[in-house]
């Protein structure tokens, strides 16, 4: 129960403060309309206009990735800025119960990213908004949102010890995008790389949520990237407490 | 002779400070790979949509990414000033503000030309994009030109820094309106009459489109009017920016906010 509490209290602190910064404001809603703008463009110069839902989604999703990418790998390093993160590390309950809800804090603002490019899709191109299953639409996108904060959590883990390594993370936007299928068909991609997609949990959590909005199974899917999650969480732990334990003993915690 | 030093050694001291905030071993990679995968991500779209071919992708946003550098280090300059509690003091002296501040934009004209001719000449290669090899010389020329624009661009950025707090989120902004704009993945006929009216007077437009016809094997002459479009925005937007730059000054110290924005 304590442990529930934790996480969720966790959760919501970091989910109202990521709402106050200007950056994590600008990745979780401005950023994906630019992408939304771009794609919808590129679509419908490109005469396709029954996939313009798929470019409204499609940023969508690469607005989800953007907001974890940029809270995840944002939140040791706030921590360390505000001199909290050797009170956090120090304090009883094991730091992976910290840092997890935060990383999911900022996959949960990539639900903004994809709500405002579904509507400023509808609003401002008209594109008309149909899921083929509605309610596995939503179980998608939580498991997609879970998945991705998971994710987030091993990616984040490093920067206890590596104060700069956000910069690094920062590289990774496009080519999760890319690697990913966010927004291009992973046939168009060459062989050795759906293999490295298989291993990625946001790749399956799209995929469902594709299979709920124009139609098919969503739930092999769902399935896939909750099995990949459960694997990221033992990862991350793994990551945290050798990082963790590096980081003490290099004395290098609080180094900003 | 002080302005010169201002100008030359204050520039160069100004951009080895944003070595403070991103070591070179993280700044130099995020400068060239980041860029690559920018390339491939629309060249992979394109595909999909069979819009245009990979050479027109690889040359619009390997010369647009010169905007990473040429907001982000320009905006900096005011933020990294302000985080560092030393720009009071800069304002505070008595040094020219024309050496002052445009000094600080040469060098990073020359990295968004670095990054942006890395990126033409890497994503080039990585696609199997062909220039013609007459092509080079003038294209080089449109980079520097366009990498200038895009610093002008960055002055106006850097003013605006003096009272927007944050900076990354404002050069963030930029970047992506020149991204949807300027023609780099979506040619100006297919976007709304009045988005490429707003893009001709924005840096990039016409360099990237310049750019392109000498890829395709148009002569430098051919092009001279485009490269002296931008030349010209480059300039409106510098002179703008300096203006803006000593208004805000004036601005701040009125207001008691250079500290705070």
């Amino acid at each position: 129960m304590r442990v529930a509490r934790l996480i969720a209290i966790t959760w919501w602190f970091h989910l109202k403060q990521s709402t106050k910064a200007g950056l994590f404001v600008f990745t979780a809603i401005i950023e994906p309309l630019i992408f939304a703008t771009l794609a919808y463009y590129l679509f419908k110069a490109g005469q396709q206009p029954g996939t313009l839902l798929y470019a409204a989604l499609s940023a969508g999703l690469m607005g989800i990735w953007s907001a974890t990418l940029f809270g995840a790998g944002g939140a040791i390093n706030f921590q360390r800025w505000q001199g909290v993160l050797e009170p956090l590390i120090a304090a009883p309950p094991p730091y992976v119960l910290v840092l997890f809800p935060q990383t999911l804090a900022a996959s949960t603002l990539g639900v903004y990213s994809l709500t405002s490019t579904l509507l400023w899709g509808r609003v401002v191109f008209g594109i008309p908004l149909h899921f083929a299953h509605p309610l596995a639409f939503l179980v998608a996108v939580a498991v997609t949102v879970v998945a991705l904060g998971v994710l987030g959590l091993v990616i984040g883990s490093s920067f206890i010890l590596y104060r700069e390594a956000n910069a690094l993370a920062n590289m990774l936007e496009f080519p999760v995008w890319i690697v990913t299928g966010a927004i291009v068909p992973l046939s168009l991609l060459p062989g050795w790389v759906h293999y490295l997609s298989w291993g990625l949990a946001p790749t399956w959590g799209y995929r469902a949520i594709r299979a709920a909005t124009f139609g098919g199974n969503p739930w092999p899917g769902i399935g896939w990237a909750l099995l990949l999650a459960a694997v990221y969480l033992l990862i991350g732990q793994g990551f945290l407490h050798i990082f963790e334990r590096r980081a003490r003993e290099r004395a290098s915690l609080s180094l900003v | 002779m002080t302005s010169l030093r201002i100008f030359f050694i204050g520039g160069l001291t100004s951009y080895r400070a944003l070595f403070n905030w991103l070591t070179p071993w993280i700044l130099v990679p995020s400068f060239l790979v980041a860029p690559l995968f920018q390339i491939l991500l629309f060249a992979y779209i394109g595909r999909t949509t069979r819009l245009e071919s990979d050479e027109f992708y690889v040359i619009g946003n390997a010369i647009q990414y010169a905007a990473i550098p040429c907001l982000f280090a320009m905006g900096n300059t005011i933020g990294g000033e302000r985080f560092q509690h030393t720009l009071p003091l800069v304002l505070a002296t008595p040094a020219g503000r024309l050496p002052l501040f445009i000094g600080r934009s040469l060098p990073v004209i020359v990295n968004g030309f670095l990054v942006a001719a890395f990126a033409l000449v890497a994503g080039g290669a990585l696609l199997g994009v062909h220039v013609p090899l007459s092509a080079v010389a003038p294209l080089v020329l449109v980079v520097l030109i366009t990498s200038f624009s895009c610093t002008g661009l960055g002055l106006v950025n850097a003013a605006l820094g003096l009272r927007v707090r944050e900076t990354a989120v404002l050069s963030n902004i930029l970047f992506g309106i020149l991204l949807v704009f300027c023609g780099v993945n979506v040619p100006l006929s297919s976007l709304p009459d009045w988005m490429s009216t707003i893009s001709e007077g924005l840096p990039l437009t016409h360099g990237i489109a310049a750019a392109r016809r000498l890829a395709d094997g148009a002569g430098l002459g051919s092009v001279a009017g485009l490269i002296g479009a931008e030349l010209l925005i480059g300039c409106i937007y510098a002179i703008a920016g300096y203006l803006l730059l000593r208004l805000m000054e004036v601005e701040s110290r009125r207001r008691g906010t250079l500290e705070i924005a």
